[in-house]
């Protein structure tokens, strides 16, 4: 008959409207600035730079080498090296940062920074707050508000840090066992120059 | 009639009649010779103030209503439930920049929104809202009622073509047709009302409506010929204030918005609270013509003062027009005129002549019958018959396929 299609939409409408003030499960919405809901492990907003251990300038991994600058696709990232150098992570010489600023407004999120990156210094945040007053320097964010610490990245990207960790541990490892067989081989070298080989036992 | 004692206890009374008493109270400051005067003037001032104000909660209700057919929660950030919200609202509207387009005719542009809400607060003048309650007790009160609302078609018109913009205009020239349509069986509906009671004036037709069988009242919709009406005035009622379904004149996914496409600032505000406004009072029309008016329910509730069951119906009514809204999508246009022209109207003109067959019958069972029958089968048929599917079916085009 005309106009039971109509009673049938009402009657959905109105177990909806009805059933919205009963059933929390109905309501989609969430209330967003007090209730949220929580990040994707994958999520990617915005760069921040890795520190280890408690001092953000000391243990910054970032070795001011630049590839992320040269990559960056809308030229967000302006980088100064030091003019001296300090040891990183496995004690070898490097330049540190002198300035180290990215323009929130033109970055693009595209993570090719991360990508590049060879010493794990640089990763993708998830805060997605960044809304600020100022709009020239509140957007410029420089090297002390850009650092977060390694705890705070295994608590946005577990899998994904302790990864990172594993591989770095390997590779300090690595070069530690190498230096150690370094060592040893010039600890014989210098050993064997002090004294000279003995002569061969002869007559076995 | 049972009557509780509770509606001749004098303080039910005065309830009932207390903002009547409060007008004559206010008024005794005056000289004899400026009382009438200043009697009219204050209830136009209460007209001016409490419709508007019943249109700033509409518009938050209506928002939340909405959201939670939708399953979601609503404006709730202004104010303690959402409840400022027309208040964020109204700021907004009135510190946007007024824009008239550089080629619009200006004149006409700035009188629409003005000459609408204004020929809508004119149609309040005669809608009774509660006992003793009506600003002007005119015999011909219904007449001039749809006079009033004839004109609001004047002003989308004026909108549409004063803006110089194809969107306006064609919202304009959609709302005429839809209009004029809808303006006939909207008449013809109310004409069985007038049949029945044999007066124009909108007190009479509810004093003809406030009596009880029992607990039950009289009102028209408890009739076959009542509830037909009804039926076909609440869709014209819905097409005429440009609802949901109906409101193609402002289609926003096909004309932007229609004929205020170019109206901001408080010019758009003005055409916001014209349309609601309108909504007002079309159900307040309905009510009284249908509904029984300001009388109660049922006879044991005829303590409760009777502006509260105006406003009540009308409120009932308004929710009905949400949840229609809430749940019907938009006719298209050929739709609704085969909608108008080949069912609403043939069925109206059929009800008219059940109207007459009722007036006519005498009292009695074989009436209720009779017409109950006729209207039945009508609509059936009708709906068989002249709503076939091929006219809402998939649209074929004659060239573009």
């Amino acid at each position: 008959m005309l106009g039971d299609g109509i009673l049938k939409g009402m009657a959905e409408t109105a177990r909806n409207f009805f059933g919205s003030f009963v059933s929390a499960e109905r309501l989609t919405t969430v209330e967003y600035p007090e209730q949220r809901i929580p990040t994707a492990e994958n999520a990617r907003v915005f760069p921040f730079l890795v520190y280890d251990g408690a001092d953000w300038e000391a243990g910054m991994r970032c070795v001011a080498c630049q590839i992320c600058e040269k990559e960056c696709p809308p030229k967000c990232i302006y980088i100064e090296k030091s003019a001296d150098k300090k040891p990183d992570y496995v004690g070898k010489q490097q330049f540190y940062l002198a300035r180290f600023d990215i323009d929130v407004s033109v970055c693009m999120s595209c993570q090719i920074c991360v990508e590049v990156c060879p010493f794990e210094a640089i990763k993708m945040d998830t805060e997605f707050e960044l809304a600020t007053e100022d709009r020239f320097g509140g957007l410029l964010f420089d090297r002390k508000e850009l650092s977060r610490s390694n705890e705070y990245y295994h608590s946005i990207h577990p899998t994904e840090a302790t990864e990172v960790d594993a591989r770095l541990t390997e590779e300090k490892a690595k070069v530690e066992a190498k230096a150690k067989a370094a060592a040893e081989a010039a600890a014989a070298k210098t050993a064997a120059a002090a004294s000279p080989a003995p002569p061969a036992e002869g007559g076995s | 009639m049972i009557a509780t004692p509770w509606a001749t206890n004098p303080f039910f009374v005065n309830l009932d009649q207390i903002f009547v008493l409060l007008r004559n109270w206010l008024v005794g400051f005056l000289p004899a010779a400026l009382r009438p005067a200043a009697g009219v003037l204050l209830g136009v001032i209460a007209i001016v103030c409490v419709f508007p104000g019943l249109f700033a909660l509409t518009t938050v209700f209506e928002r939340k209503g909405l959201g939670r057919i939708q399953n979601r929660i609503g404006p709730n950030r202004v104010g303690p439930y959402g409840l400022l919200q027309p208040v964020a609202d109204g700021i907004k509207s009135l510190t946007k920049e007024d824009i008239v387009p550089l080629r619009a005719n200006a004149a006409v542009h700035f009188l629409a929104p003005l000459v609408l809400v204004v020929t809508v607060f004119m149609g309040f003048a005669v809608l009774p809202v509660g006992r003793n309650m009506v600003l002007v007790d005119m015999d011909a009160g219904l007449l001039f009622f749809f006079a009033m609302g004839a004109a609001t078609e004047l002003c989308v018109f004026m909108a549409g073509w004063s803006s110089r913009n194809k969107y306006s205009l064609l919202g304009a020239m959609r709302a005429v047709a839809q209009m004029i349509s809808y303006e006939v069986v909207l008449l013809l509906s109310s004409v069985a009302v007038v049949m029945i009671t044999g007066s124009l004036s909108l007190p009479k037709i509810v004093a003809a409506q406030n009596t009880y069988t029992g607990v039950f009242p009289h009102w028209y919709i408890f009739t076959p010929w009542g509830l037909a009406g009804f039926l076909m005035y609440a869709i014209a009622a819905t097409a005429e204030t440009n609802r949901s379904p109906f409101d193609l004149p402002e289609g926003e996914s096909e004309l932007v918005a229609g004929y205020h496409t170019e109206y901001s600032g408080f010019k758009f505000a003005l055409f916001f609270l014209g349309e609601y406004l309108a909504m007002f009072s079309i159900s307040g029309l309905g009510t009284t013509l249908f509904l029984g008016g300001w009388s109660a329910p049922f006879s044991f509730l005829t303590w409760v003062p009777s502006w509260i069951w105006f406003f009540g119906k009308v409120m009932m009514s308004i929710f009905v027009f949400i949840w229609m809204r809430g749940t019907l999508p938009r006719l298209r246009q050929d739709q609704l005129m085969n909608f108008a022209w080949k069912f609403v109207l043939p069925f109206t003109l059929l009800n008219l002549l059940v109207t007459a067959l009722w007036r006519f019958m005498g009292e009695g069972w074989a009436r209720w019958v009779v017409c109950s029958v006729i209207l039945i089968a009508a609509y059936v048929v009708m709906g068989r018959l002249e709503m076939r599917s091929e006219h809402f079916g998939r649209r074929r085009y004659r060239y573009a396929e």
